[in-house]
């Protein structure tokens, strides 16, 4: 059976690094969100050299492994562990994100922009008011996607001291010496926020696709 | 309603399949314990679970591939002098979390890696006599304002490696500091590199080996504990320890223990 | 100061062999895992898609528990737990078993999704023109599903080769772990080494990117 007492008596440490976890991946999906809704539209914007940028940043992030880039923030920035988790985690998720937000506004009809622009708005008004909004509900469900990978990938704060669940129960198993049963806890302890996750992203997929 | 039941329905699966995962986890290993000594004449080879990452006992040489170090050369010599040259010597990377389990699943026949001789580790391996005499010390930056273990106040950061004893001890000897542990030693001195932390500290050999790496480096506050370093075997391999000490002690007998030791070690 | 001074400094002979060494091995590892994984993941995909009962429920709880832990957490625990219940590997088989067993579940999902994004009415179709179930799936269902999952399957790949970085935890000699040994040894700054690095895995993955892209323009 499983060594409960590993539980109960490391439990302050299995809390405080699922607090760090759940803290470290809300704070990156927030800022993921919002750098990577500004490339998206940097991604589409009518003017070539921010397109350029904008793709470049997306094809080049999601093309490295979130590992060398949390290494790289910690190893060359002036951060402590789990901010240059939460920075490289936002850095990397935000080309996802950036991807399914574009993908979002290409599927509103172009037409829609030209009489948007036709009728006095500026782009970015058009943009704010007439496309992004529709564009949302078809961004939502690729979205808590991301927030389920964000939660995995923050783990990785483990590997640059960030006080995470992993890092956390890394300490724990190499001083119980019970290494099974430590990783099992921890195991639950990220099904308790993954699988709830995903049980909503499946159920908003689902209407989604129904309402359409 | 239907919804409610299908989940319900899904979380009794989950359940089962948890119990059952729990049940696995119970269950004893039925390995199968075969005396090391007699396997290594039968495999005619003998390998040693050593360090890749410290410098002055075993590091992997980028542009040769080969390992170097003190753990090596000792190990080399003492398998010749256990077993003449039908016995080749093999390593294989061990790290301070890697070494126990991989001894004990036979991947490994001695641990030859900067390993300190405890109690607590005894009731895991068998270990030979002491063949290094380490204590643990503080690796700083030139210039630092720690000096020494007394200076590891509640506003400085020590860096550490997990599953080795020096993170123990430092939260013993200076409560009141940070300790931030890493994989390996490789990633430990990164982190000092990059301003992650005020001193590293582990066993003054491993220290020793960075500050020669690193001429910006240095040791402060001498040693603060006894780590003398064994070679670990798997439990219940008596003879095998016998056949290492005796080894050992002709080693020492004969000069070559020094010869290798100088060799790595510069006080 | 030169910009890239750094940067020449670093490309020595021997540090662009060691790195490509370490590169060796990443996509060794990647090209094993992307083979078991896609056998593995594709029978458990249909398996699922299939609604055979007992089964497909029970690979759904599987399937669902891997998907929704981190990739980091399965490597710990293949390397460093089994063992303690007698199942023990070298570093390397652990790491293609970690990234087999991740990246399997993920697989079967995207499968799963493609196959049920054929109209049902097409089974019932290819079962009243005589094929059994099994032909109906293998000749008719599978090969429309397959050109609407080639380009998840190939992002998937992708990821498994960014993935395998993770296994630098248990010391598998990779592109990063020896990038790692590199900055932890010369003198030279964390700059150059990881940019080099990232360039390499940025060669590979976008060239398989864009090999896709134009297998997908191609088939609409």
């Amino acid at each position: 059976m499983l060594d409960f007492s590993i539980l109960t008596d490391n439990m302050d440490a299995f809390l405080e690094g699922f607090k760090v976890t759940l803290i470290a991946s809300f704070i990156a999906l927030i800022c993921s969100f919002i750098l990577g809704t500004l490339i998206a539209v940097m991604r589409i914007a009518p003017f070539k050299p921010i397109n350029w940028i904008g793709t470049t940043y997306v094809e080049f992030i999601r093309n490295i492994p979130v590992l060398v880039i949390v290494f790289f923030t910690y190893l060359a920035g002036n951060f402590g562990g789990m901010a240059a988790g939460i920075i490289g985690l936002t850095v990397y998720t935000a080309a996802f994100i950036a991807e399914a937000i574009r993908a979002g506004i290409m599927s509103v009809p172009r037409g829609q922009m030209e009489a948007a622009r036709s009728s006095g708005l500026t782009y970015g008004q058009a943009m704010r008011m007439v496309i992004l909004p529709q564009a949302v509900k078809i961004v939502i469900p690729p979205l808590g996607n991301q927030f389920i990978n964000l939660v995995k990938n923050s783990s990785l704060l483990a590997v640059v001291a960030g006080g995470d669940l992993m890092y956390q129960g890394d300490l724990i198993s190499a001083s119980t010496f019970v290494t099974f049963d430590t990783y099992i806890f921890v195991g639950l302890f990220y099904l308790i926020l993954t699988i709830p996750l995903s049980f909503g992203v499946g159920y908003l997929e689902k209407r989604l696709a129904r309402s359409n | 309603m239907f919804k409610t039941k299908k989940l319900l329905k899904m979380a009794f699966v989950s359940t089962v399949a948890a119990a059952f995962l729990v049940g696995c986890g119970g269950g004893d290993d039925a390995q199968e314990d075969k005396d090391v000594l007699a396997q290594i004449k039968e495999d005619k080879k003998i390998v040693f679970g050593v360090k890749y990452d410290t410098r002055l006992f075993g590091l992997k040489n980028p542009s040769t591939g080969d390992v170097e170090g003190f753990d090596i050369d000792l190990s080399k010599a003492l398998a010749e002098e256990m077993f003449g040259p039908d016995v080749k010597p093999e390593y294989k990377e061990v790290t301070s979390k890697t070494r126990v389990g991989l001894l004990n699943n036979g991947k490994i026949d001695a641990v030859v890696a900067t390993m300190t001789i405890n109690e607590e580790r005894k009731k895991e391996v068998d270990f030979t006599d002491v063949y290094f005499d380490a204590g643990q010390s503080l690796l700083v930056e030139k210039g630092s304002k720690v000096q020494g273990i007394e200076d590891l106040s509640k506003d400085t950061t020590v860096l550490a490696v997990k599953g080795s004893t020096s993170a123990v001890n430092i939260r013993e000897k200076a409560p009141e500091a940070k300790v931030l542990e890493f994989e390996n030693y490789a990633e430990a001195f990164t982190a000092l590199k990059s301003n992650k932390g005020d001193a590293l500290t582990t066993d003054d050999s491993i220290l020793y080996g960075m500050a020669e790496e690193d001429p910006s480096f240095e040791l402060v506050g001498g040693t603060f504990t006894e780590e003398p370093y064994g070679i670990a075997v798997k439990k219940g391999n008596k003879e095998l320890v016998d056949e290492l000490n005796k080894a050992l002690k002709s080693l020492k007998d004969s000069g070559k223990y020094d010869e290798i030791k100088d060799k790595w070690i510069k006080e | 100061m030169n910009l890239l001074a750094p940067f020449i400094e670093v490309l020595t002979l021997d540090n662009i062999k060691f790195l490509l060494e370490g590169f060796m091995v990443t996509l060794k590892v990647a090209a094993i895992s992307i083979v078991l994984s896609s056998i593995i993941g594709g029978l458990v995909g249909t398996l699922r898609y299939a609604k055979i009962p007992v089964v497909s429920q029970l690979l759904a709880v599987v399937v669902e528990t891997i998907r929704n832990l981190p990739l980091l957490l399965i490597i710990f625990f293949t390397y460093f737990a089994l063992p303690e219940i007698g199942i023990d590997m070298e570093i390397m088989t652990a790491a293609i078993v970690a990234l087999t067993i991740f990246e399997s579940a993920m697989l079967s999902e995207i499968i799963r999704s493609g196959l049920n994004s054929i109209d049902k009415g097409q089974i019932e179709a290819g079962r009243s023109s005589g094929l059994n179930y099994i032909q109906t799936l293998s000749y008719i269902v599978m090969p429309q599903a397959l050109r609407r999952m080639v380009p998840p399957i190939v992002s998937q790949f992708i990821s498994l080769l960014k993935d395998t970085s993770l296994a630098v935890v248990i010391a598998l000699p990779d592109l990063l772990h020896n990038g790692q040994i590199l900055y932890a040894q010369t003198g030279s700054g964390v700059t150059p080494i990881f940019t080099i690095v990232a360039l390499m895995y940025f060669i590979v993955n976008f060239t398989l990117s864009r090999v896709a892209r134009r297998l997908e323009l191609k088939q609409v």
